[in-house]
């Protein structure tokens, strides 16, 4: 009888990118999704337990092993690499693109009060954000909106996992 | 008694703003136009005289500022009930700006206090010699999108001369025989070169059909297109069977 928990475990750990469910299932047809929903949940409370150097994530629709956030440096200095830091022009035009997409050029420059061109195209190049295709209006300006590695560099679930605008907007009102 | 000036930077008109409104503990709900444009326009001189880039979106919101003030100095007209009362005052489309930008500057500041991958959680697939975190000195090939294809060929055309532009309608080529071209050169070669795939034929309906025959084998996946890095040498390879 197989072991169907392991078998997760070791499809999870071969990929490079988060494992959905349903990829799993094909594997797996004979067990439910809800049981390998379950099995995951296991899995994640027996990484989380162990107090080792990763664990495993919900992200980007997929789960993931990952390691721990605050195990970060130590890591950095394995591979000798500088991350990558995105100026804070470029994180305000993200964040106005994933709260306000499908969002045009002309919006996000409205939003910032400034020309987020610059930040826009730095924003495609690495691929956080994308053209989502054309709005139905005179001059069908692009639309923009986040994608899937964004999901991925930050660590999230889906969308909805973002704070809402109402939540961070009541934030301020207690400053 | 010396005097420190601290120039903040900014990232806008509406970030100076924000900044200004928090310096003198002013409710964003009434703001002192008066007091707030002098500020302003104090700064945007100071940003002048240390020979910062004063971008036009602060030009703008400085005309906005002295044009609400001076609105604000007329006597108000009878409004129609219609009006609110808030959109009676001249402040309110600012406000309502600075309002929300304020809280795109709060979600950027949460996004930013996430843990980040690869600055603060990795993945499996690492090697210490591994030097292209993201972004940086890519050395590795990376897939392309169709966005970085059409600069691509932007760039390709923009060096040409523009004699060259001129179709040369002696090689009656269709689409369908481009793409079966490139798939037989492809399949020989392995992995060609933007520029190799236009050869030595740099007519415009040989590079349009080249353009469309690429977009049309990376649509059916028959192809990868990759870049050596950012602005690198774009390259075409087959999709490999496995």
């Amino acid at each position: 009888m197989e072991d169907s928990k392991a078998i997760i475990e070791a499809i999870i750990f071969t990929s490079e990118n988060p494992v959905q469910i349903d990829k799993i299932r094909e594997v797996l047809p004979d067990v439910e999704k809800g049981e390998i929903s379950r099995l995951i949940k296991e899995l994640m409370d027996e990484y989380e337990k162990r107090s080792g150097g990763f664990i495993l994530l919900e992200v980007a629709g997929g789960f993931q092993f990952r390691t721990r956030a605050d195990l970060g440096y130590w890591i950095s200095k394995f591979l000798k690499g500088r991350p990558a830091i995105l100026s804070r022009a470029a994180m305000e035009a993200l964040a106005v693109i994933a709260y306000k997409q499908p969002v045009l050029k002309s919006e996000v420059d409205s939003f910032r009060g400034v020309d987020s061109g610059s930040s826009l195209k730095g924003l495609l190049e690495r691929k956080l954000v994308r053209i989502m295709g054309r709005k139905d209006v005179p001059g069908r300006p692009i639309m923009y909106g986040t994608t899937k590695k964004f999901l991925e560099v930050f660590n999230l679930k889906d969308l909805a996992e973002l704070p809402t605008l109402k939540e961070l907007k009541d934030l301020h009102k207690e400053t | 008694m010396g005097y420190e000036v601290k120039l903040e930077i900014f990232e806008g008109p509406l970030d100076l703003l924000l900044y200004l409104i928090k310096k003198n503990e002013i409710e964003i709900y009434d703001i002192p136009i008066a007091l707030i444009t002098e500020q302003y326009l104090t700064h945007i001189e100071m940003m002048k005289s240390l020979n910062l880039d004063v971008a036009g979106e602060y030009l703008v919101l400085a005309a906005t500022l002295i044009y609400i003030k001076s609105k604000m100095l007329l006597p108000s007209p009878e409004e129609s009930p219609e009006v609110e009362e808030d959109e009676a005052d001249p402040r309110f489309e600012l406000v309502k700006q600075l309002l929300e930008y304020q809280v795109f500057k709060e979600a950027a500041m949460q996004l930013g206090q996430r843990p980040l991958l690869e600055r603060d959680v990795f993945k499996r697939g690492y090697s210490a010699e591994d030097k292209n975190i993201d972004e940086g000195k890519d050395e590795i090939d990376v897939d392309i999108s169709v966005f970085e294809i059409v600069e691509a060929f932007y760039r390709i055309i923009s060096k040409m001369e523009k004699t060259e532009l001129i179709e040369i309608d002696m090689d009656k080529m269709s689409l369908t025989d481009r793409i079966n071209e490139i798939m037989d050169r492809l399949t020989e070669k392995k992995k060609m070169t933007f520029t190799e795939l236009i050869g030595g034929q740099l007519n415009r309906r040989m590079i349009l059909y080249t353009f469309l025959a690429i977009l049309e084998l990376m649509r059916l996946r028959m192809i990868r297109v990759y870049q050596a890095g950012s602005f690198g040498v774009i390259s075409v390879a087959l999709v490999m069977e496995k």
